[in-house]
């Protein structure tokens, strides 16, 4: 529909009082695009790495979600099985391609499968570009080691947040994603996630657990400094 | 034409009506007391609110003033990243394009999200009649599908069924079920929707997600929900159509973050959303998962001839909802006596601009001016220097009724006489006083019968306001 384009176009530079934008005027609108400024930063997240770590944690336990912290990469199933059996949860997952080539075995009773989500999976275990102190919220990005469906279609969730990965604010987590998308590309979706999925449809009263995941489990890993 | 027609012309009798429904007024109750309460205490503990509403306000107004530039670099950035831009002039030409979209797909079953401006452009209607099963998978507007009704508010769109009435519609809809079953606590409620849609979001060759923001730099939109049905929508179906009103495009993503620092906060009162996700193009050649063809539906449907107008602030809102959840007159009457699509204090500045004010002109007064709406805005609209420049122009107009215009004739003809005003006004004033000696108030009082029904009148308490201030001016 191109007729209708133009015709948009030129009816915004009508309204405007103007005709397109040329020279100096468009230039300076690249510019601005390519050094693209921050704006106000909350100075709640003016804190050192440690005091950073725990404003995450209150935050996102503050929304819902449950948050352990364990040593290295090599806990992960140990913790990982330990989460589901303290709540009762089946003890089968399926997990990023980027999460599943470690070494399982210390988890010998999980039924784990790497990919996307399907329908019946119980649970999902991803992992974090970044965690964002300001809010608690974790930062997901898709790829071919990533797929998006593991946070949104099992009723569990589980998260990898790699310690040094804690930021302060969304801008601090975008500039890491930006930095990868101007190497690999930009990944086809990115997940600012805060919580387990909740609505309030129902006489504004807060029920947690709607069509995303009922619960979020989120594993910082990484000594603390 | 597809798009919703309005009963805005008969507000007066909407707005009775509605103060007269006793399970409406039960429901609209959970609403005062819940998102202006969160949003006093979220606000709080951000320090630099404030700064951030004027920063967001300098975002929105630098990206109308250069709109056609940055529509052209997202589009070329859409495209980079292998999506599709479409252009619709019209609510009509934006129906015809989503549904051809839809055919092209081979789609029956077609997914959806809560989107505002498909309400605005009757897209439910338009893919209803023509074949394509349409599934809303926010609660709330799945909710009111089943009933069969319009949203009431832009972010809670079931805000005006009590949890009994959902449970009855949820019986009558959803067979196969043991009648018996408990649906007294949100919890059954939430896990039958839940359980019932799980099978669409599979099953759906399309997926309508509205947007939030679109961002130039990028050629990526972004939806910010809670429930996850949205991510569920636009991930598993093989096509995913965007549709989004021109004035949704910001220039980066620094810029839309200062904006979400507000969204969430003034609109449910959350410090942010479950979910803000950024959606870029369709799946690449590696990826495990996501849609197979990624389309934009432009939307102007009027907001180019806002542009520059008297109105074009109002292109700046975010729908928040903010206003409305603090409006006195919308927590009176709720979202459906306003007849139109968008309610509230927003509405009674957006609806006269998208359909014209011979047709909503009771609209822009429906409000006390108390100004709540914009001490709230975290965009800072002037909506109520905008509903008085409505109210001017119905005056002017001939859409107010005989009644009201030569009152105010007559009102405007005293108060340029100060002498006879003054007279006139202490007049009334003794009159009104002896009327209501005794209780302080009026029941009943000449030609104001429309006030005095459901209210009583406070009786004057001293002499006129310039008796008084004479006497107590210091000297």
């Amino acid at each position: 529909m191109s007729a209708g384009r133009e015709e948009i176009l030129s009816a915004i530079r009508r309204s405007l009082g103007r005709g397109p934008l040329t020279g100096p005027e468009l230039e300076s609108l690249e510019a601005r695009l390519a050094a693209h400024p921050r704006h106000i930063i909350p100075s709640r997240v003016d804190l050192d790495a440690g005091r950073l770590a725990n404003l995450f944690i209150s935050k996102a336990r503050g929304v819902s979600a449950s948050v352990d912290e364990i040593g290295s990469m090599g806990e992960v199933p140990a913790a990982v099985a330990a989460y589901l059996a303290r709540e009762n949860l089946p003890a089968r997952l399926v997990a990023a391609p980027a999460l599943a080539p470690m070494d399982w075995s210390a988890a010998p009773m999980l039924e784990v499968r790497s990919g996307a989500a399907r329908e019946t999976d119980d649970v999902g275990l991803a992992v974090a570009e970044a965690g964002v102190a300001e809010t608690g919220t974790l930062v997901l990005a898709s790829g071919p080691d990533t797929p998006t469906t593991l946070n949104f279609v099992p009723p569990t969730h589980i998260v990898v947040l790699p310690r040094d990965r804690i930021v302060g604010s969304y801008e601090e987590a975008w500039d890491g994603v930006r930095d990868r998308a101007s190497r690999t590309g930009q990944p086809r979706a990115a997940n600012f996630i805060t919580g387990p999925s909740r609505t309030g449809d129902i006489e504004q009263k807060i029920e947690i657990g709607v069509h995303g995941p009922l619960r979020l489990h989120i594993l910082i890993v990484g000594e603390a400094p | 034409m597809t798009a919703p027609e309005s009963t805005s012309r008969s507000f007066p009798d909407n707005a009775r009506a509605a103060l007269g429904d006793a399970v409406l007024q039960r429901a609209l109750g959970n609403l005062k007391l819940g998102f202006p309460v969160k949003r006093a205490e979220v606000v709080a503990d951000l320090p630099e609110f404030e700064a951030l509403r004027d920063a967001a306000k300098d975002i929105k107004n630098h990206t109308l003033a250069h709109l056609d530039a940055y529509l052209e670099i997202y589009e070329a950035n859409v495209v980079k990243s292998g999506g599709h831009v479409h252009w619709a002039r019209t609510a009509n030409e934006a129906c015809e394009t989503v549904l051809a979209i839809c055919r092209d797909a081979g789609a029956s079953v077609v997914t959806k999200g809560k989107s505002m401006v498909a309400e605005e452009i009757g897209l439910n209607a338009h893919l209803d009649n023509n074949g394509i099963e349409r599934v809303e998978t926010d609660l709330g507007e799945y909710i009111i599908q089943l009933r069969n009704e319009p949203p009431s508010h832009i972010i809670v769109p079931a805000v005006h069924v009590t949890k009994d009435q959902i449970a009855d519609t949820f019986r009558a809809a959803h067979e196969g079920l043991d009648p018996a079953r408990p649906l007294t606590e949100s919890r059954d409620i939430t896990d039958e929707a839940r359980n019932r849609l799980r099978e669409k979001y599979f099953a759906a060759e399309v997926g309508i997600t509205g947007a939030n923001f679109l961002i130039a730099e990028t050629g990526s939109s972004i939806i910010v929900t809670n429930e996850g049905n949205g991510d569920l929508t636009q991930t598993l179906a093989k096509v995913h159509i965007v549709v989004a009103s021109l004035e949704k495009m910001i220039p980066t993503m620094e810029d839309a973050f200062a904006v979400l620092r507000l969204l969430a906060r003034s609109s449910t009162g959350q410090e942010f959303s479950v979910y803000t996700t950024v959606s870029n193009g369709p799946r690449r050649p590696d990826d495990l998962d996501g849609p197979e063809a990624y389309h934009v539906v432009l939307v102007d449907n009027g907001r180019t001839a806002m542009l520059g107008s008297d109105y074009q602030d109002m292109l700046r809102c975010i729908r928040c909802a903010a206003c409305m959840n603090h409006c006195p007159v919308y927590g009176a009457v709720g979202g459906h006596a306003y007849g139109w699509v968008y309610p509230g204090p927003m509405g009674a500045v957006l609806t006269p601009s998208l359909i014209g004010i011979a047709e909503s002109g009771h609209l822009p007064h429906a409000s006390t001016f108390c100004g709540r709406c914009e001490q709230v805005c975290p965009m800072k609209i002037p909506l109520t220097s905008m509903m008085r420049r409505y109210r001017e122009q119905s005056y002017q107009s001939d859409h107010m009724g005989i009644f009201p215009r030569k009152l105010l004739g007559l009102w405007s003809y005293l108060a340029s006489r100060p002498t006879l005003y003054r007279f006139l006004t202490r007049l009334a004033v003794g009159v009104l006083r002896l009327a209501g000696s005794g209780h302080g108030v009026l029941r009943r009082m000449p030609f104001a019968d429309a006030w005095t029904r459901t209210r009583d009148f406070p009786a004057p308490e001293g002499g006129t306001f310039m008796d008084r201030y004479r006497r107590n001016r210091p000297t």
